[in-house]
This record gives structure tokens, sequence and C-alpha cells, in this order.
């Protein structure tokens, strides 16, 4: 379970998040909603330790890890996978690589046999067992995102974080992220947090929805809660109209 | 006064700006110092990995053979030009060559081996960890518990500290050549004689200061790299600002560096 309190952090004089709470249940698959640059990402940043908050605490599974030094951190983060928003790939190595480097890296008494096998495993899970060998550069948008998912899976996670998971991929390829997203939180059992501002995206694969604006929770329910509600702010960035209470950056 | 500011106030704004720079300048070797004390924390408790650090060997140093021989041997080849026209009528030219030998093992060899270098593997440190900074892939490593500082900048400034004084002894060797070339060719000084002098002349402790200068000439250049990749913002104007600065730098505190080691070793260590 992650358990954020009063989580503060100024950016270049933004306030972009201004004591925010949230809860995140083992298990579940969390959305978290919000317009561009309402602080999404930097959410994320702060609950896998890579930015610091100014002020508040995140505790994950009762340990807080604000504060922590960073190798205690990296003992945290082997717990987490993440898939960046850009995917993030390594550019100088091969896909196969990219998805074996945290094996390798934190040898935990894995055989070369061992690592090829799993990492042929993880690729088989996104569909994508034959690129092993291609480099990041020669993927397509598409392709990139599933290495990264594939990547994120390497050492069996319990949490995974999604920054934006179906940004910049058109509706098709979209679905097909959510779709992988979707059977493998069912198969694994992980706990999920993504970040997005692609509604359709959330329906799919959310358990709950939450909705960042001006550095806080504003609203939280089920997608069908969250299609019925009435909240002006989730309307409007459902409907996606530029007039309502949030003001568009 | 133009804008309506009076000399006062001009002088005001003078000061903040010059105690905002020096604060700048400050922050600035804090960071570095900062960077250089994690990775000395890091190379203490374990090495890098062999892999990682062949790469960046064979990156930093083989890749810049070709270009080391080049220069070296047009430095040492010029050093035998200028030097001739120099002597004329003053200094018997059986000492060619060790006013060449000596100027390239102390100063020319390991000053341009370390500028060439700098701009060359400088450059492209400061643009891929820059790359690797705003595509979010420094993220992604540190995401998965990998500390970049012991995965990318110890290999790299290890390597180069290794690599520096093989090129520099390289540079040495076909500067001198370079010379013997242009001597006994254009000059017309004999091979024996250019020879000769090379051997009356050769002092070790020669050697060695250059060499030395160049373990610290390759820690600048990997150090400066890093950090600038590290310290990229925003896309590709980050970049190439992050590489100019990488290049700029290291050349500057090779300079300066080249100064106070000369002053150390020829009148401490060597004196």
């Amino acid at each position: 379970m992650i358990e954020i309190r009063g989580l503060k952090k100024r950016l270049s004089r933004k306030q972009v998040l201004d004591g925010l709470d949230l809860d995140v249940h083992t298990g579940e698959t969390l959305v978290v909603l919000g317009p561009s640059g309402t602080g999404k990402s930097v959410l994320l940043k702060h609950i896998i330790g890579l930015m610091a908050p100014d002020e508040g605490s995140i505790r994950i599974d009762g340990q807080e890890i604000v504060g922590l030094k960073e190798g205690a951190l990296n003992r945290v983060r082997r717990r987490f996978g993440m898939l960046f928003q850009g995917a993030a790939l390594f550019d100088s190595m091969t896909v196969g690589e990219n998805v074996s480097l945290a094996m390798l890296e934190h040898q935990n008494g894995m055989t070369p046999d061992e690592v090829g096998r799993r990492v042929r495993e993880r690729l088989e899970w996104v569909g994508l067992k034959d690129a092993g060998g291609m480099k990041p550069a020669s993927l397509s948008g598409g392709m990139r995102k599933r290495v990264g998912l594939a990547r994120a899976l390497a050492l069996d996670p319990e949490y995974i974080l999604y920054d934006e998971p179906t940004t910049g991929l058109d509706p098709i390829t979209a679905d097909v992220i959510n779709q992988l997203i979707r059977d493998l939180q069912k198969q694994l059992n992980v706990t999920s947090v993504a970040v997005t501002h692609d509604i359709t995206s959330a329906y799919t694969i959310a358990d709950r929805i939450v909705l960042l604006y001006d550095g806080r929770i504003v609203f939280s329910g089920t997608p069908d809660e969250t299609r019925g509600t009435r909240d002006p702010m989730v309307r409007q960035f459902i409907e996606g109209s530029s007039r309502g209470p949030i003001q568009p950056l | 006064m133009a804008n309506g500011l009076t000399g006062e106030e001009v002088a005001l704004r003078g000061f903040r700006f010059l105690r905002s720079r020096a604060g700048d300048a400050l922050a600035e070797i804090g960071r570095v110092s900062l960077l250089i004390g994690e990775m000395l924390q890091l190379l203490v408790r374990r090495l890098p990995a062999f892999r990682l650090l062949v790469q960046q060997m064979n990156a930093i140093g083989v890749d810049s053979l070709w270009l080391v021989i080049v220069v070296s041997l047009f430095t040492g080849a010029v050093a035998a030009v200028q030097a001739a026209y120099q002597f004329t009528a003053v200094v018997p030219l059986k000492f060619l060559s060790a006013v060449i030998m000596r100027s390239v093992v102390i100063e020319l060899g390991p000053v341009l081996t370390a500028l060439v270098i700098g701009g060359r593997v400088g450059a492209s440190i400061a643009a891929e960890l820059g790359t690797m900074k705003v595509t979010e892939q420094i993220d992604a490593l540190r995401a998965m518990g990998i500390n970049p500082v012991r995965y990318l900048v110890a290999p790299r400034v290890t390597a180069a500290i290794i690599m520096l004084p093989i090129l520099t002894i390289y540079a040495d060797a076909i500067a001198i050549f370079g010379g013997f070339v242009v001597a006994v060719n254009v000059v017309g000084v004999s091979a024996a004689t250019y020879m000769q002098g090379l051997r009356e002349y050769f002092y070790l402790k020669d050697v060695m200061s250059g060499i030395v200068k160049s373990l610290f000439f390759g820690g600048i250049i990997g150090t400066m790299g890093c950090y600038y990749g590290f310290q990229t913002e925003g896309g590709a104007e980050g970049v190439g600002k992050a590489t100019t600065g990488a290049v700029v730098t290291s050349c500057v505190l090779v300079l300066i560096l080249d100064y106070i080691l000369a002053s150390i070793l020829f009148r401490v260590v060597f004196a």
C-alpha cells in the first residue's frame, strides 16, 4: 500500500504539489487524471524517490521513503517497475539488453541462461518475443512502450508506475497497450499507478480514478462513478471543454 | 544617467550582478565536488564493471588514436621547423632534437593531447549523457535502483584517467618522429645527429612529468563531460549547451592545471 500525506513540491516558483493526500491500495490500479502540467509525472517521480518533496510523507507498505539515503531508496525502487513517458529505453543497448540490465546489475544469483530465459519470457508477455536483438531506434512508438513495459517487469515488481502509457500513440495502438496493461495486471496481481490525460485509457485500465488539479486530489471514484459524476471539474475534463472551473494553462 | 539611474544605483546593480555570478560559480564548484566525492566513494567500495570500463577505454582511447597520431605528427614537424628557424645563427642544430623532444614530452604532448581529447571525448560524453538525461534514461536507471554515478560516471572517468597517459606516450613518440622527418629531410640535420641529441638529453623525469599531468587531464576531461551531461536541461538546446560547456571548461581547466602542475613538478618534486 502506498500512503501519501501532505505532499508539497515547488518547482521554479510554481507550487506543483500543494498538500496532496492519496492512498493506493494493494492490488488496485489507480489512474491519476489531470490536465498537462499539473504535476502528474512529478507525483510519480516522488513515489519512486526520483524527486524529494519539500514537505510531506510517502509510505510504501508502512516504510517512510522521504528522507531515505540513495542506497536505501535503491532497495525500495527494486520493488517498483516504471514505464516512462517516452519509454526511456537505453538507446546504446539492444532491446534484450534493456530488459536484462536490472537482472544483471542486481545479480540475484541468476545464471546467464536464466536471465536469457526471463528476458524472452518478458518480451513474449508484451508480444515482442523476436525483438530481443533490435535497437530501440528502429522500433515504432508502440513497440518502444511495450519494450519499456517488458523492462519494467524485469524484476517481478510489486508496484508498477505508468507515466502517460498511451500518449503519442494512435488509438488502435493505444488500445493494444491498454489491454496489455489490463492483462498483465490480472496475470501478475500487481499494484499500479498510472498518470494520464487519456480518458479512454483511464476507463479501460482503472479500478479507481482520481483527478489531480492545483496540486491536490479533487475527485476520487470508480470508472462508473467517474462517468456519472456531476463534479464540474471531472465533467469538464471528460467532455474536453476549455470552459469550466479548470483553467487551461 | 541613461535610464534615469544614479551612479550609485548602477554600482549597486553591478555589485549585485557580480555577487550572483560569484555565487553561481561557487555553486558550480560545489556540485562538481559533490560529483567527484560520490564517484570516489563508489570507486573505493567497488571498481567499475570490467565490461563497462573496457567499452569506455575503447571509445575514449582506441577510437581517438588516429586523431592523436595526426595531431602529434604535425606538432613534431612544426616544432622542428620553428626551432630550426629560431636557432639560425644562435644555437647549433645538433641541439634541435633535444629541444623538440623535451618540449614535446614535457609540454606539447600531454597538453595538446588533452586539448584534442577534451574536444572529442568531452563533447561526446556530455552529448551522450545529456541526451540520456533529457530522454529520462538517467531517471530510468535510478528507477531500476542503479546508481548512475556508478554505472555511467565511474567507468568514463576511470577510462579517461587510464587512457590519457597512454595516448600521451603515443603522442610523444609520434611527435618526436614527426620532428625527425622534418629535421632530416627539410632542415638538413643528419639522422645520426638527431638520434644522438635524443640520447644525450633524455631525462626520465621529463617523460614522467608529462604522464603525471596527463593523468590529471584525463580526470578533468572525464569529470567535466559527465558533469555537464548530468546538468543538461531541456532538449536539444540543452544538449548543445552541455557539450560546449564540457569542452570549454575542460580546455580551460587543462591549461590552468598545466601551470599549477608544472610549478609543483619542476619547482618542488623534481627540483
